[in-house]
């Protein structure tokens, strides 16, 4: 399955004005392919994700699913949304099964198939938990638990480690990483962090600030299975975090105080400090 | 130690408190009475009232009356229920209703559901479903607007992981909207259920024959102020059993599951 937009326009409307959140966006992803996007927050990254997904619409271009024009949202692209959205009524095995009973999957096959996705996740010893015994690292594996059951084409991931701590994110994405091995799914990945971005990714997206462009793409030619200090990996972080410097500037100076980065200079320390006066 | 008794968290002291604010109750009245302020007739001793629950008990008018008056509310609660939770959950979802039936029933809800007597009256005689009419328009709207509002209060993540893994029309208002808006919806039960008991007393007093409020009414015919106050302590007791044994536990079990209360 492979995703296209074409001239993708988005804008939404906020505190009664019409914000452009996308401008022209253009880019197609084949299939098996590990995409991340990063750029600063607020500027249209989950929009992207709504739009493959079929929960919003593009105000004009298109978006497209091999030759066909996304309508609507289907079990083919699922969402792993930030907060993990759990329903905290449903215990972790219900909420696996969740959307496979809403294809009236019988009782066997669902159990089934919730107790395989979920020993990817190596969640099983909490089938019936409910989410609100579980970590926030447990529920993220239930929620990818619960899009991988349904054996979607495309995985679109909305910053689902953000709100984790730094162990569990590392852990959750070397995981990741070994279950997109195993699966062969096309993950599209948004996320505001370099690090997880090259990590994971085949080809890094850079989203301008507001309006959300494609600023740059990266490609990431690193064999897998990576880990996290591979020198070439520490370069690439590099170079992104520069070019993304400026629109996270460029977001700060919008939102910010006038003042903004103009003591900067002011507030640097003295370059003598730092030469070892202090022996 | 003092300290402990007052904020330990344990089943055990937490009763012994209750005891011990009740007992304290109990001799207040005592006291009160023995101050002999008031006529006996009109302010009876915790002992005179005692009397007269055990012979209402005994020859079977407390039971039967408590009977009538379960059934009638029980009969009309549930129907407002299922059609309160239904309309409550169509309102909260699609807006021109909400607009147009939406405002239309907060400005009923503010007519106090005794006013629905003399209509239910002259339509259905002086019968068990003009009694029960009554309590249905009495709890009826506080369910649906709680419904109503529990819909719009529900967290847009769950709509959208609710749509996102296909559910659509009926599958979503059964497996997501619904339960995502139960917690608002059993505040709705409780006060639907406050407003039912109230309606049904107003209504017996008013016009009926059997029950508590019938009861209460015969007292005050009689002039016998411990019957009054019999009848009246065991509709409070009633209120607090239906309170505990319900409604306190599914507003616990739901702030248990959406996490608002250590388990």
């Amino acid at each position: 399955m492979r995703v296209t937009l074409k001239r993708v326009h988005k804008s939404f409307q906020q505190k009664g004005q019409r914000v452009q959140a996308l401008r022209d966006i253009n880019f197609s992803i084949e299939e098996g392919e590990f995409i991340c996007v990063i750029g600063p927050s607020g500027c249209g990254k989950s929009s992207l994700i709504s739009l493959i997904a079929g929960l919003e619409f593009p105000d004009s271009g298109e978006v497209y699913v091999d030759s066909k024009i996304v309508d609507g949202p289907s079990k083919d692209r699922l969402v792993v949304f930030q907060e993990a959205a759990l329903f905290p009524w449903l215990t972790v095995q219900e909420n696996v099964e969740f959307g496979l009973k809403l294809q009236k999957v019988s009782l066997a096959e669902r159990n089934q198939r919730a107790f395989e996705a979920l020993k990817m996740v190596h969640l099983t010893r909490f089938l019936n938990a409910y989410p609100h015994e579980l970590s926030g690292g447990m529920r993220q594996r239930a929620a990818i638990a619960r899009a991988l059951v349904m054996d979607p084409k495309i995985l679109l991931m909305d910053e689902p480690f953000a709100a984790l701590d730094a162990q569990t994110r590392q852990l959750l994405q070397e995981e990741l990483q070994t279950i997109w091995q195993k699966t062969k799914k096309t993950i599209f990945f948004v996320t505001h962090n370099v690090r997880e971005a090259t990590f994971l990714s085949d080809r890094v997206f850079e989203i301008s600030a507001r309006p959300g462009t494609i600023k740059k793409e990266y490609p990431v030619r690193i064999p897998r299975p990576r880990v996290e200090q591979d020198p070439q990996l520490l370069m690439l972080q590099t170079k992104i975090m520069g070019s993304l410097k400026d629109e996270i500037d460029k977001v700060a100076k919008e939102q910010l105080d006038l003042d903004y980065g103009l003591d900067k200079n002011i507030d640097q320390v003295p370059a003598e400090r730092n030469l070892g006066s202090n022996i | 130690m003092i300290r402990n008794f007052f904020y330990h968290d344990s089943m055990l002291l937490k009763i012994i408190r209750q005891v011990i604010f009740y007992s304290l109750l109990y001799f207040l009245w005592l006291f009160l009475f023995n101050l002999k302020l008031w006529p006996s007739y009109l302010f009876p001793s915790p002992a005179q009232v005692g009397e007269t629950f055990i012979s209402i008990y005994k020859d079977k008018t407390l039971f039967s009356a408590i009977f009538v008056t379960m059934k009638r509310l029980l009969l009309g609660y549930g129907i407002s229920v299922v059609i309160g939770v239904a309309i409550g959950l169509v309102i909260g979802k699609i807006r021109v209703l909400d607009e147009t039936l939406g405002g239309f029933f907060v400005g009923i809800q503010t007519l106090p559901s005794i006013c629905w007597l003399p209509l239910a009256i002259l339509w259905f005689g002086l019968s068990e479903a003009a009694i029960i009419f009554v309590v249905i328009m009495g709890s009826l709207l506080s369910v649906t607007i709680a419904t109503d509002s529990g819909v719009k209060n529900i967290q847009p993540m769950y709509l959208r992981a609710g749509r996102n893994m296909g559910a659509r029309g009926i599958d979503m208002f059964l497996y997501v909207i619904f339960p995502a808006a139960l917690p608002s919806i059993v505040g709705g039960l409780k006060q639907g259920w406050s407003f039912a008991w109230r309606a049904l007393m107003g209504a017996e007093i008013v016009f009926a024959t059997l029950g508590l409020g019938h009861l209460l009414n015969v007292g005050r015919e009689l002039n016998d102020m411990s019957q009054v106050m019999a009848v009246m302590i065991v509709i409070i007791v009633i209120g607090i059993v239906m309170d505990m044994l319900v409604f306190g536990s599914l507003e616990r079990k739901f702030r248990k599951l959406w996490g608002l209360e250590k388990s």
